[in-house]
């Protein structure tokens, strides 16, 4: 029953995982850009929902929205400052200088949150938010089970985006082949542009959940990067609703381990998957 | 309507077009022939907008279209069917033709012009909802001449249409060219089949080593003894040989 109980939390989480490898693998099946702050704008996310709840009274259900669209607003500011000329450069370059610009902007970010915010762990605590459903022995926290529909709502909205939406197609055909877009008259730096933003939004999404069933400080956003790498390897790049289900799956394989390792092992298992994937399937379990 | 001056382009040190003139008018078929490495593609890119060409000018409609980025090029009515077809492999037959009407210009005739498409290729209806790359390389081409046409273009650049397809699947889609030309769309045909390609076009340009090595109406330089020794082979300095195409 400990093994279910854990089964049951580390789905729970997986969806998290989920959410925040989808705005990591759009921005990188799109730009080609690697942006290792990502977990840091998962952490700003986090405080943004965090505050409007400490000094605004808002319920998180109500910052989300807020974050997503406050985060969306600031990929565009991100990706004019930071990201736009690094796409101008040829895609074997793109990687690398996108790796320094985003290990930068991770340190900066860090850092000034610490000095802004303390260190300090902080997490919203509502009223509900020790409500728990009981399925027999195995208890459910419904905070976080709400986080896991709603990541997969979001996923699911994003995944129909891409779909339907016209520059959702651009975005899509962009990232398969950028020269080949321009010449069908796509504004390529149109499509980057939108892709960082909802990419930032994403993440501005997955901190406010990661801020109402778990924990933030200014320190979590290198494991949310690393998270969230593993997840992208797991899945692929190209489909959303594999990301999502590779998310669940680390969830999964984690809960797993540490059941069966003990705690300390949570986190090493994530690695293994991550090195045994890249050797037996490196573009990912779900790639065509 | 398409006239390129004096263009220079380089790919680093190494210069690829030293200083290439060609014009395209209203209504004309004009075939780019040359070997490979000889700069066909490149010059292609610095008409599109890939590429920014060192020196020379460029001119559409009247025009410039140096420093201008591909998809305004697109949107002034130059839409380009690239080598190697570069369909999104992962979209539908309709999504990529769908693309190709992306332009604020092209997207309010969008649904007009899949019909038009699916008549001039009626096989690509039925295989409308059928992932692009896993079509037959003729289909695929279809749907990247469809996707190119799609941006009501009025000129169209053709890199390589024929290249790797079975021979009558190619007099397909030069007829193909020919009905879009008249039509009313000026074509840039660039062809490694030459005897193909001359058949058709009313000019043709020979493009060797990144200069402008020959021109001259179709016909006659089908004639070209140097043309013919260089570019068709032993067997076509036997008058007849070979039937014309159509």
């Amino acid at each position: 029953m400990i093994l279910v109980q854990q089964l049951v939390l580390g789905l729970l989480v997986g969806g998290l995982y989920g959410l925040a490898a989808a705005g990591l693998s759009l921005v990188f099946g799109v730009l080609k850009v690697l942006n290792v702050a990502h977990g840091e704008l998962i952490m700003l996310g986090g405080y943004g929902a965090f505050w409007l709840w400490v000094l605004l009274g808002f319920d998180p259900l109500l910052a989300l929205p807020l974050v997503v669209a406050g985060a969306l607003a600031f990929g565009v500011l991100l990706y004019w400052g930071l990201f736009a000329f690094v796409v101008r450069a040829h895609e074997e370059t793109r990687i690398k200088n996108s790796l320094l610009i985003g290990f930068g902007l991770a340190l900066a970010t860090h850092a000034l949150a610490v000095r802004l915010w303390t260190a300090d762990e902080r997490s919203i605590t509502t009223t509900y938010a020790g409500a728990v459903l009981s399925l027999g022995p195995i208890a459910i926290p419904l905070v976080r089970l709400a986080s896991l529909v709603l990541a997969f709502a979001l996923i699911g909205a994003l995944h129909l985006l891409l779909q339907r939406w016209r520059w959702g197609r651009a975005i899509r055909a962009t990232a398969e082949d950028w020269e080949a877009a321009a010449l069908t008259g796509i504004d390529v730096r149109r499509a980057y542009l939108l892709a960082f933003a909802i990419g930032t939004g994403l993440a501005g999404a997955a901190g406010t959940l990661v801020s109402v069933g778990y924990s933030i400080s200014p320190s979590i956003g290198l494991e949310w990067t690393l998270k969230a790498l593993i997840v992208v390897v797991l899945a692929g790049l190209g489909s959303m609703l594999g990301t999502f289900v590779g998310g669940l799956v680390l969830g999964l394989a984690e809960a797993a381990s540490a059941f069966a390792f003990g705690g300390p092992y949570r986190e090493v298992v994530g690695l293994v998957i991550f090195l045994a994937v890249l050797v037996a399937r490196p573009r990912g379990l779900f790639a065509r | 309507m398409l006239e390129v001056e004096a263009v220079e382009a380089a790919y680093g040190p190494f210069l690829a077009l030293s200083g290439v003139t060609l014009r395209v008018g209203p209504g004309e078929i004009v075939a780019l022939l040359g070997p490979n490495g000889a700069g066909k593609t490149t010059l292609i890119r610095c008409v599109t907008g890939l590429l920014v060409p060192r020196a020379g000018r460029i001119r559409f409609g009247g025009a410039g279209l140096v420093g201008l980025l591909p998809h305004a090029i697109v949107e002034r009515g130059l839409a380009v069917v690239p080598e190697g077809r570069r369909l999104f492999g992962g979209m539908t037959v309709e999504e990529n033709l769908d693309l190709g009407a992306f332009t604020p210009h092209a997207r309010a005739g969008l649904g007009r012009g899949r019909e038009r498409i699916y008549e001039i290729f009626p096989i690509l209806r039925e295989r409308r909802r059928q992932l692009a790359g896993t079509l037959s390389g003729g289909q695929q081409q279809m749907v990247a001449i469809g996707r190119a046409l799609m941006a009501a273009p009025r000129l169209l650049i053709l890199d390589e249409p024929s290249l790797g397809l079975a021979p009558r699947i190619v007099e397909t889609i030069l007829g193909v060219i020919g009905e879009i030309n008249r039509g009313g769309v000026s074509i840039l045909l660039v062809e490694q089949n030459v005897q193909a390609a001359l058949g058709l076009a009313h000019r043709a340009y020979i493009l060797e080593a990144g200069r402008v090595a020959g021109e001259g109406s179709g016909p006659a330089l089908l004639q070209d003894p140097h043309v013919r020794r260089a570019y068709l082979g032993p067997l076509a300095s036997l008058p007849g040989s070979r039937p014309p195409l159509p």
